[in-house]
């Protein structure tokens, strides 16, 4: 253990503390409302909707999310001319682009399947009693399904986050230096991983149990 | 004539004594498996290149037994000083940075780093009134071909391996003018050049020189000089364990023999085309 590489690596790795929020929550964001629209997709009568949508959530749980990532970048630079044609290039140039989108995608697969759980839990009667006073389907869906499917959802999508926040590190494998970005620059200049991924590992650690803090509370707070 | 004799007696002492301190002990290499031609991984899934059959000849005429596997570069200093392996033989630099944590054979080769682009880059129109700069003491004009290169550099994305000598030339001389970025390995910066999401890689001629040779590799073009010594040390080494101080001394000897009759030039110019070899 080497005090000096503990006390370069601190501020070296906050620093990367920003990318890495940065990366968890622009892919939580997109990927909770794209999760909504295909859990709805799922749940559609038509046939072609929710077989799309069971497909896409097949496709992006069922396949590591590393090779997702890396597929999406070095994939896209491989058809850099077709894209550029359709003008998509200067968006998959970015190593940030392709970490979001894969991040997202990533998220939203599972997160639908876990809003798609919740809308299921409903029960029928509270629905029934609903059209029985007049509510209209958007009505039901605000006002009963949609509120009871996420109090239903928190902890699994609680789940999640937490598996977010540790997926971001993959970020680091196409150039973004995240937190395990600049660990894995500080490992190698210094030839001594132990001490910068100890402080890495702390600090996924104390995100994830702000994370779990804020679920617990929202749990309680919508508790029935 | 004396000292010659003083010498080889030494040597072979040494000798003995590795050998029985490793008489049942495989002496194991190991080495990345990404840097062709140094060392690659081919189709078969086996190791390949210079270094590989570098490393037979050296067992052989260290008259000890060897095997030889892989290991991830970011990690591969670590991994020898916790006793995963023996010896690192794996395009290494020689610097003072690493001598620090482990020790080095006498060098086998060594190779120039330069900087490479796409063809069609604006870049293609630099060039340098030098062809070769060393870092280790800089004159007028090397200085002049340095401030030319941060010119011509500003503002440019270069893509570099992670933990290489070239890294840290670049955080040396260039941090101001350019943003790095740096990868697990040379292969996936070479992607990175193709697509052009780097503006210029830089690595070593070595690895370069054949890359530029063949169709993949026909769109690109190095640019600018040469650059030796300084952060980039005193060329391409064995590493071992500080308290391995002996089996290096027996593996130099081996390197000093085949330098002595010409192999190591030889096998040089089979791999890299060019003689890269230690002089």
């Amino acid at each position: 253990m080497d005090w000096d590489i503990i006390e370069e690596s601190i501020p070296a790795i906050l620093h990367a503390l920003p990318v890495t929020l940065g990366l968890i929550g622009t892919s939580l964001l997109i990927g909770f409302v794209l999760a909504v629209l295909v859990a709805l997709g799922q749940l559609q009568k038509a046939w072609l909707i929710s077989r799309s949508a069971h497909f896409f959530v097949y496709i992006f749980r069922s396949s590591p999310l590393l090779i997702q990532i890396f597929l999406i970048y070095y994939g896209s630079g491989q058809l850099r001319d077709e894209l550029s044609a359709v003008g998509l290039w200067h968006l998959f140039r970015e190593p940030w682009f392709c970490a979001i989108l894969a991040l997202s995608l990533n998220t939203a697969a599972y997160t639908a399947e876990i809003i798609r759980g919740g809308i299921k839990s409903v029960p029928m009667d509270l629905l029934e009693a609903g059209e029985a006073i007049g509510m209209n389907k958007q009505q039901l869906f605000r006002r009963i399904t949609f509120p009871l499917a996420i109090r239903q959802a928190l902890p699994a999508y609680g789940n999640e986050v937490i598996l977010m926040v540790k997926s971001s590190s993959l970020a680091s494998t196409i150039t973004i230096m995240d937190i395990t970005g600049v660990y894995k620059e500080i490992a190698s200049e210094y030839f001594s991983p132990l001490e910068p991924l100890l402080i890495a590992g702390s600090i996924y650690l104390l995100l994830n149990f702000i994370v779990t803090q804020l679920i617990a509370y929202f749990e309680r707070r919508l508790a029935i | 004539m004396n000292k010659v004799i003083k010498m080889s007696v030494l040597a072979t002492a040494l000798s003995i004594g590795v050998m029985s301190a490793h008489a049942n002990n495989v002496i194991r290499l190991a080495t990345e498996g990404a840097y062709p031609p140094w060392n690659a991984v081919n189709s078969a899934g086996q190791l390949e290149g210079f270094e590989v059959e570098l490393a037979d000849e050296l067992c052989k005429r260290a008259e000890v037994e060897c095997s030889l596997e892989q290991a991830a570069w970011s990690g591969i200093i670590p991994s020898l000083q916790q006793g995963k392996f023996d010896v690192i033989i794996a395009g290494m630099s020689i610097t003072e940075k690493r001598k620090k944590k482990i020790t080095f054979s006498r060098p086998y080769a060594s190779s120039p780093a330069f900087f490479v682009i796409d063809k069609n880059s604006p870049l293609n129109t630099f060039s340098t009134e030098l062809d070769r700069i060393a870092l280790g003491d800089i004159n007028v004009k090397e200085q002049a071909v340095l401030s030319a290169m941060k010119t011509a550099f500003k503002g440019k994305t270069v893509g570099v391996q992670k933990g290489t000598i070239h890294l840290n030339f670049l955080k040396e001389y260039l941090k101001d003018e350019i943003s790095i970025r740096t990868y697990a390995t040379q292969e996936e910066l070479d992607l990175d050049l193709q697509s052009g999401r780097v503006d210029v890689a830089l690595a070593a001629m070595s690895y370069w020189h054949k890359l530029l040779n063949t169709e993949e590799g026909k769109n690109l073009l190095t640019i600018g000089p040469g650059v030796t010594e300084g952060p980039f040390g005193d060329g391409v080494g064995l590493g071992f364990r500080k308290k391995d101080q002996a089996l290096a001394n027996q593996f130099s000897v081996a390197i000093n023999s085949m330098v002595d009759d010409g192999t190591l030039s030889t096998m040089a110019q089979k791999w890299f085309g060019f003689d890269a070899a230690a002089k």
